[in-house]
């Protein structure tokens, strides 16, 4: 009994200073990788965290790793989890960023409005949508009439907008994404249904693999997911890429929001300024397919009315 | 380390004129497991609580009626009017993990007979291992190779997408296969020695004493792994998410687009801000998948008793 209980202990001990441990080692690294760039312009401190949007997480880590390198006493920690979460989470004040692909008063609704009235917005990038489908179809463009047409289930058969004989499948977001809410505003105009026979998905590598691999299927992702084993369709003749998006010309995009409690202060708010400076937005921004928002010639309202800048 | 044993030693030597040392070793040990239990307890019922409190949100003040529900064919939680009818989850929930354990069932008894009756060295040394590695297998992986492999050869051989409650059935097969075939073999091993001697010395084959005797005595134990494989393919939500096809309708052929309780859960849970109708509504499919956990461990337990009594 004893011997076992001592065993016990033991074993406990060992785990939790093992874990120790490896804390130690870790920031260890990232302090010695930190002396070797450029030193920190001011001793700012304080840890916090980010959760949210799933499209928006790989940015937010890549730019808190940097930040994390600059600034030796920051500890930003990262984690996804969807926009829905990333906004109950800052509004409850469990995490001080929330990401979110949807301005907070399109998730936190009727009894929820005054939560988003606390939030302050941060718009850090623009992300864009693009209709894809199977390379075979025939169809390399589709007018907006059509597209809704598709996506309720009115054209069943890619030859009556133009391309083969052939079914269409459709590769849907949940109801509650904010990448499918970003295409029903934008370039449907209208809520699609979740029609019989369509899949959903929710991963967009996912959605890329089922649209590349079945015959007819459309679907639709963002720029950062676009490659050569899917078609890219134009929409209204207007091709998807950064700089149609930017000039305003192409209409299917979003802003990529990081939401805090109240205005940002110390380490937060220097956080959320270099995710606007032009570290960021020029190289990493872009590498990672996101367009920078400086770069935008117009700009969009919680309503969806575009003026220009 | 050795502090805890000097100290643990103190206490000992201490208490040794009046309480003996063998007592307060009993003492310790008996308060350290009442407290994992305490423990245990009180976890289950803050998640049942936990659960329960937000899953019934929607029937006592969302205005969702329990039958529309539970009977309700219309999912449209982000409409203008939602609808939380999970009929097609319940229905997909129910087809995929009944069809999962029809294929996988006679495989993972015969297996169990296999390596019990037939070849007990190559079972024990081979095959044990390698269907209890496939239980080890994340099952994203499973996932993936469902949509990598079983939805394409679906789409060639059936009509339709690939996508459905056979590509979800298959994979979970797998899945639930070590679950039934370490249930089986442990049943068929427990079985005394003197029944199947006295089968052979009447002169019946492996055969007969197989099909007449091993089975049907070890019938119920055998169920109790086909329910568990039942219990833990319907609770398994990322493999089948990747290759049903999450359409909320009641599809009318194997390989078309379905949806089970769980895939809807993880679809959208995220995307959901917390208190907001949809996410309660989720929650409360998460209560369904409950009470049906709950059913399934009734279930089992019937079984379990039936053996005794046998």
């Amino acid at each position: 009994m004893k011997k076992s209980l001592l065993v016990l202990t033991t074993l406990a001990l060992g785990i939790s200073l093992a874990a120790c441990g490896k804390n130690d080692n870790s920031n260890n690294a990232s302090n010695n990788g930190a002396s070797s760039s450029a030193p920190a312009s001011a001793a700012i401190s304080g840890a916090f965290s980010a959760a949210g949007s799933t499209a928006l997480q790989p940015l937010v880590d890549q730019a808190s790793k940097k930040f994390m390198d600059l600034n030796k006493d920051v500890t930003i920690t990262v984690n996804g989890g969807g926009s829905g979460a990333g906004l109950s989470q800052v509004a409850e004040g469990t995490v001080q960023i929330g990401n979110s692909d949807v301005f907070a008063e399109e998730k936190l609704k009727d009894a929820d409005a005054d939560k988003a009235k606390e939030l302050v917005d941060h718009q850090v990038a623009v992300v864009s949508i693009a209709a894809v489908s199977n390379k075979d179809v025939g169809v390399d463009n589709l007018t907006k009439a059509q597209l809704v047409d598709i996506f309720t289930g009115k054209v069943t058969n890619w030859k009556d907008v133009g391309g083969k004989d052939q079914k269409i499948v459709l590769v849907n977001r949940p109801a509650s994404s904010g990448t499918r809410a970003t295409f029903e505003n934008f370039a449907l105009g209208a809520k699609s249904e979740d029609l019989p026979d369509s899949i959903t998905e929710d991963a967009s590598g996912t959605v890329r693999k089922l649209v590349s691999e079945t015959p007819g299927a459309i679907g639709y992702l963002a720029l950062s997911y676009l490659d050569d084993t899917i078609q890219a369709l134009k929409y209204e003749g207007v091709e998807a890429t950064a700089e149609n998006v930017a000039s305003g010309t192409y209409p299917v995009w979003a802003y990529e929001h990081m939401y805090t409690k109240g205005e940002p202060d110390g380490a937060l708010k220097a956080f959320l300024d270099y995710m606007l400076s032009d570290e960021i937005q020029g190289t990493d921004v872009k590498d990672l397919g996101y367009i920078p928002v400086s770069d935008m010639k117009v700009t969009r309202d919680v309503e969806g009315n575009v003026t220009n800048k | 380390m050795t502090q805890t044993r000097q100290a643990a030693d103190a206490i000992a030597n201490d208490g040794r004129g009046k309480f003996p040392k063998h007592k307060l070793e009993e003492l310790r040990g008996r308060g350290y497991v009442m407290f994992c239990v305490l423990l245990l307890i009180v976890i289950i019922f803050s998640i049942v609580y936990f659960i329960a409190s937000r899953g019934l949100t929607p029937f006592a003040s969302q205005g969702v009626s329990v039958g529309e529900m539970i009977g309700g064919l219309k999912w449209s939680p982000e409409a203008d009017t939602p609808r939380f009818g999970a009929l097609p989850f319940l229905f997909g929930s129910f087809a995929t993990s009944l069809l999962a354990a029809i294929i996988a069932a006679p495989l993972g008894i015969c297996a169990a007979i296999f390596m019990t009756e037939m070849m007990p060295k190559v079972g024990k040394n081979i095959l044990q291992p390698a269907i209890e590695l496939l239980a080890g297998v994340p099952s994203v992986v499973y996932g993936f190779v469902g949509l990598s492999v079983i939805v394409p050869f679906l789409r060639d051989v059936f009509p339709g997408q690939g996508v459905g409650i056979l590509a979800g059935g298959i994979v979970l097969s797998v899945m639930i296969l070590p679950t039934i075939t370490t249930v089986a073999t442990d049943a068929l091993r427990s079985l005394p020695a003197g029944l199947k001697e006295g089968s052979y010395a009447l002169g019946a084959t492996r055969w007969q004493t197989i099909s007449r005797l091993v089975i049907p005595t070890t019938l119920p134990s055998l169920m109790t792994g086909i329910v568990l494989g039942i219990a833990r393919a319907f609770g398994e939500a990322l493999a089948v998410q990747m290759v049903i096809g999450n359409a909320p309708h009641i599809p009318h052929s194997l390989t078309q687009s379905a949806a089970t309780l769980t895939s809807i859960i993880t679809l959208s849970m995220g995307n959901t801000t917390s208190g907001s109708l949809h996410n309660n509504a989720l929650w409360s499919l998460a209560l369904i998948l409950l009470i049906m956990t709950f059913l399934f461990v009734f279930v089992v337990r019937l079984l379990e008793r039936r053996v005794k009594h046998a």
